[in-house]
């Protein structure tokens, strides 16, 4: 297991070294799918540059890192190739942890439960398929070709990547302290990760037999703990944020920002289209509504999947990288390295071949109409649109396609695989 | 009684030197105007009006408000007052100065209107005085100036030091804003011309008429509004107003071809007197180059000679207080015949070109040449840039080369834009090597902008305002430092502090930019289709949250419901 691996970060290092080195690096680290206002490379050293010349990197209108990126680019900026190529190597550790830890562990209890019908046999993984789930989970992150330009353009999308896969792999060892310490430094990162409390609280909760019952004092308590821990850390890092440079400038500019949408670049997201030919009237509404969307989804997929915190941080992950005010493919890498940890969904899932056309047919077009539109005129801003929409489309389309794959195959588990009617003839299973 | 009258008639008697400062108390404010016709080299005039009122009161004592208005117009001495304005620098420009054909103006312009105020510093609120003083201005101007906000103005640190009395380095107090899409019209010079006192009825005003003005190649009217000392010591203090209206004619426009102006060519008026209220009306003509380029007639006796833009020129002079000016035909037609194609103009020492690099509609980046065309002194500029929130600036990709070679500049004070809320301001002192071309490039990104923010012809582009050089460059000739009454306007304009060099202010071409358009047919089908995948996503959440899987039980077609209903009424048993 060990040699495949390394021979798999060796050449993931290789593409990457060989791409910062050759002319596209500058060509990548332009294009708007890559890189957004808040994470691209360009804006923290302009930031840097300004600092340098005296004047607030927040005072203007081009740098929206946290001080927390000021803090550490200002020392590493010339060695900022290998920050960012050390960054997958964080989530490539998580992998390792995500199937051998914790996938294997909870079915080998739930065999010893005795808990699943006869026939569902081979509805569970062997063990030898989930010997190769970290190999598969790395390669599915480190070869993708959206984490390679993500990291090729030094787009900071990849250090918050790093950042939530340490929370997971903290919170998948059972480590309550660090796992909120680091879920704060995401939400503090970006605000979207507040999200990720809820599966990391069910999670704990899960691992400490402490069932989730609202009367139940010992819940409360708990979640009080889990609570502290969290705000209080991200209590501590907005404050030693003010202390960098002796102002709040920084919380319209980050936060301000992400919320309110004011920079319309386009970008493979929903909202700068939607923005950019917005009544005045409606704008605030709208923000409010496009807003509320990405948290709205906790609290009932929480309900539903109380039991499977897992694939919760999964499906958070997920909504948040789609429905996100500033998207990148470094955040939609994100969510793909975690789809082999489910490959024993594959024979539930519906749509999988359109969905996995629609991607790549969108992700090839993407540069076509976005040179058509800037720089050969010969399109306008309709067709990138389109195509955008069509790439959202495609990814809810997958997102949901292995939340069915998923509730399907827990139906099996418990109600067994071949179900039969009445009558005894083959049954079909429907959604009502 | 007779000593006594006798000294106090010596105390009033005008002084050699200066001007006759006849006091009466009440109306203190006298009226000057002049023309000056310099014939350029490539075959063009170029003619500069200068209206000059001078009035020693006090717009801005407290308590005591100005109601008795004689020389000085009503509406500028009551915006004064109002807004506690301590100078006014308007002007409206048509067309773009060429420096390298036309040498340097006596009063630099920007293409479209401009408009810097320096404010007294007992003003408590600066950008609503602001606010309303652009509005006020617009409607005395009939210009579109109400365009004038806070995302187009800015506060220059180190450009625009005041150019009257008062050592306020707060730059708090000054407001600095251009609209380079501003169209000059006869519209604006009407009211400009009615603020004169003759009107255009007397004086050099007549010569003021819109056809032939306008069917020019350069033409700027402005009116600068400063407090200035009344003589050398300064022991009192006035307002000065000048009306200045530069005007060049082309050769082959307004020339037809022919190397030949007169008055009446240019304006198609001739001057038949001066303005009665004027204590003095002179025109000047450039003879610097006569006996070689061409030839002026009627000749005149009287010569001046001036030092002006570091370099020693003589002109004739016409006075038109003097009855025999006119000569028996009681009118004035100056007359300037080319003899040859003449020599080579002096080269003008400082020059700027500006201009946009890159394809696209995403980056580009702006390019500043300054040229310093001195053959061994080395000078330093200070260049000023202004560029709108919507051309995101990089700082860090600012370069500065002369000769091939990094230029550091010595000061730089950057102000980053915000987003609808203010324009970026960069100014930078660059030293210019002597003989050299010294090039400042900065990059930016387009910005999208919400469609109701751009221009109804988007697709033309958006305007980015002038760069501005400022400089002391040495001078080839000693400047007059001394300060005398009857000194030409045009080489009193700008204050000389020291011999060795003079102040030159070059604008560069505004930039016209493209930026990338949405579709602006589309904003109901935008809002429908985004929101339908934003609706899809969401069905599919609550399909997969709110529904379970179930066996499906086909259920039985209709008739066999309703015969099942019939049944059960029947007490038979049902089918299935």
């Amino acid at each position: 297991m060990a040699a495949p691996l390394t021979l798999l970060l060796i050449v993931a290092v290789t593409i990457r070294a060989v791409l910062f080195r050759s002319s596209w690096a500058e060509l990548i680290s332009e294009r708007v799918e890559v890189v957004s206002p808040l994470n691209a490379w360009k804006r923290v050293v302009e930031g840097l540059a300004l600092l340098d010349l005296g004047v607030s990197p927040y005072s203007g209108d081009v740098f929206h890192e946290t001080p927390f990126m000021i803090y550490l680019f200002h020392f590493v900026v010339d060695y900022a190739e290998i920050v960012f190529m050390v960054s997958p190597g964080l989530v490539f550790c998580l992998s390792r942890f995500l199937t051998s830890l914790y996938l294997f562990r909870k079915q080998k209890y739930a065999l010893e439960s005795d808990r699943y019908p006869a026939d569902c046999l081979e509805l569970l993984r062997s063990p030898k398929e989930m010997f190769y789930i970290p190999l598969k989970v790395a390669m599915f992150y480190l070869l993708n070709p959206f984490t390679i330009l993500s990291c090729v353009a030094k787009s900071t999308c990849g250090l918050n990547n790093a950042i939530i896969a340490l929370f997971i792999l903290c919170t998948l060892k059972g480590s309550a302290l660090l796992s909120g310490i680091l879920l704060a430094l995401a939400t503090y990162q970006s605000i979207y990760p507040l999200t990720l409390f809820a599966p990391a609280l069910l999670f704990f909760l899960q691992r400490l037999y402490i069932p989730v019952n609202l009367r139940r004092s010992s819940f409360w308590f708990f979640t009080l703990q889990y609570a502290f821990i969290y705000v209080g850390s991200l209590v501590v890092i907005t404050g030693l944020s003010f202390f960098l440079l002796g102002s709040w400038d920084f919380i319209p500019s980050v936060y301000g920002f992400i919320f309110s949408v004011p920079d319309l670049t386009p970008n493979i997201g929903l909202f700068w289209y939607f923005f950019a030919e917005m009544f005045e009237h409606f704008r605030l509404f709208f923000i409010c509504v496009f807003q509320i969307n990405v948290f709205f989804y906790t609290i009932p997929l929480s309900i539903k999947l109380k039991e499977h915190p897992v694939f919760l941080i999964f499906m958070q992950i997920a909504i948040i990288s789609i429905f996100k005010s500033y998207p990148t493919v470094g955040d939609v890498a994100l969510y793909m390295a975690f789809l082999p940890a489910w490959s024993h969904l594959y024979r539930f899932l519906r749509n999988i071949f359109l969905v996995s056309c629609v991607l790549l047919a969108c992700s090839a077009l993407f540069p076509v109409l976005w040179h058509l539109w800037i720089y050969a005129g010969s399109a306008n801003s309709n067709f990138y649109y389109a195509i955008t929409l069509l790439f959202n489309f495609g990814q809810i389309l997958l997102v949901s396609d292995y939340f069915y794959a998923y509730l399907r195959r827990e139906h099996h588990l418990t109600h067994g695989l071949y179900l039969k009617k009445k009558d005894g003839t083959e049954a079909t299973l429907v959604l009502k | 009684f007779r000593l006594s009258s006798l000294i106090g008639h010596i105390s009033t008697c005008p002084s050699l030197i200066g001007q006759c400062c006849q006091r009466h108390p009440g109306s203190v404010d006298e009226f000057q105007e002049e023309l000056v016709i310099r014939p350029l080299h490539s075959g063009d005039i170029y003619a500069s009006f200068q209206f000059r009122t001078l009035w020693d009161t006090d717009f801005l004592q407290e308590g005591q408000k100005v109601s008795h208005y004689r020389l000085f117009p009503k509406s500028l001495g009551q915006v004064l007052s109002k807004f506690s304005v301590r100078e006014l620098h308007i002007s409206f420009t048509q067309g773009f100065w060429r420096t390298m054909q036309w040498g340097q103006p006596f009063i630099p312009s920007p293409p479209g209107a401009e408009l810097w105020v320096w404010f007294h510093d007992t003003v408590s609120d600066v950008d609503g005085n602001w606010k309303e003083l652009t509005n006020v201005l617009s409607g005395i101007f009939c210009a579109s100036l109400n365009f004038i906000d806070l995302t187009n103005t800015v506060q220059p640190s180190a450009s625009f030091k005041p150019l009257g009395l008062g050592n306020a380095t707060d730059h708090r107090f000054l407001r600095y804003a251009t609209l380079p899409r501003e169209i000059v019209c006869t519209e604006n010079l009407t009211p400009w011309k009615k603020l004169l006192p003759c009107g255009s009825k007397a004086g050099l005003a007549v010569l003021l008429k819109s056809e032939k003005l306008f069917h020019s190649s350069f033409h700027s009217q402005a009116v600068h509004i400063r407090p200035v000392c009344q003589d050398e010591q300064c022991t009192s203090k006035a307002w000065e107003l000048r009306q200045t209206l530069n005007v060049v004619f082309d050769l082959y426009t307004a020339g037809q071809g022919k190397k030949e102006w007169s008055l009446f060519k240019m304006f198609s008026r001739t001057l038949t007197e001066a303005c009665p209220l004027a204590t003095s009306s002179k025109v000047y003509v450039d003879i610097t180059d006569n006996p070689e380029l061409f030839e002026l007639s009627p000749a005149t006796p009287l010569l001046s000679q001036a030092v002006v833009l570091g370099d020693r020129r003589t002109y004739s002079v016409f006075d038109l207080t003097r009855a025999e000016t006119f000569g028996q035909l009681r009118s004035l037609n100056l007359l300037l015949r080319w003899k040859g194609d003449g020599g080579e103009m002096l080269r003008p020492l400082l020059h700027a070109e500006r201009y946009v690099a890159g394809f696209g509609l995403q980056t580009g980046e702006i390019h500043t040449v300054i040229y310093n065309n001195h053959p061994y002194r080395a000078f330093p500029v200070l260049l000023m840039d202004s560029v709108p929130w919507y051309l995101q600036l990089y700082i860090h990709t600012l370069t500065v080369t002369s000769k091939s070679r990094d230029n550091k500049p010595s000061y730089i004070h950057y102000q980053p834009a915000k987003d609808r809320h203010r324009p970026h301001l960069l100014e930078m002192l660059i030293q210019l090597p002597p003989h050299s071309m010294t090039e400042v490039t900065v990059q930016f990104e387009r910005a999208l902008l919400k469609w109701t923010e751009y221009t109804p012809d988007p697709n033309h582009g958006f305007y980015v305002g002038s760069s501005v050089v400022s400089a002391l460059v040495p001078s080839m000739v000693a400047m007059n430092t001394n300060f005398t009454q009857d000194q030409p306007l045009f080489s009193s304009f700008v204050p000389v502090k020291e011999e060795s060099s003079y102040f030159v202010r070059v604008y560069t071409e505004p930039l016209l930019v493209n930026l990338p358009t949405p579709d602006f047919s589309m904003p109901y089908n935008v809002i429908c289709l985004t929101c339908t995948v934003v609706a899809v996503g969401y069905g599919s959440f609550y399909n997969l949250l709110t529904r379970t899987f179930q066996v499906d039980e086909p259920s039985l077609p209709l008739a066999k419901r309703l015969a099942n209903l019939i049944r059960r009424i029947r007490g038979v048993p049902l089918l299935t």
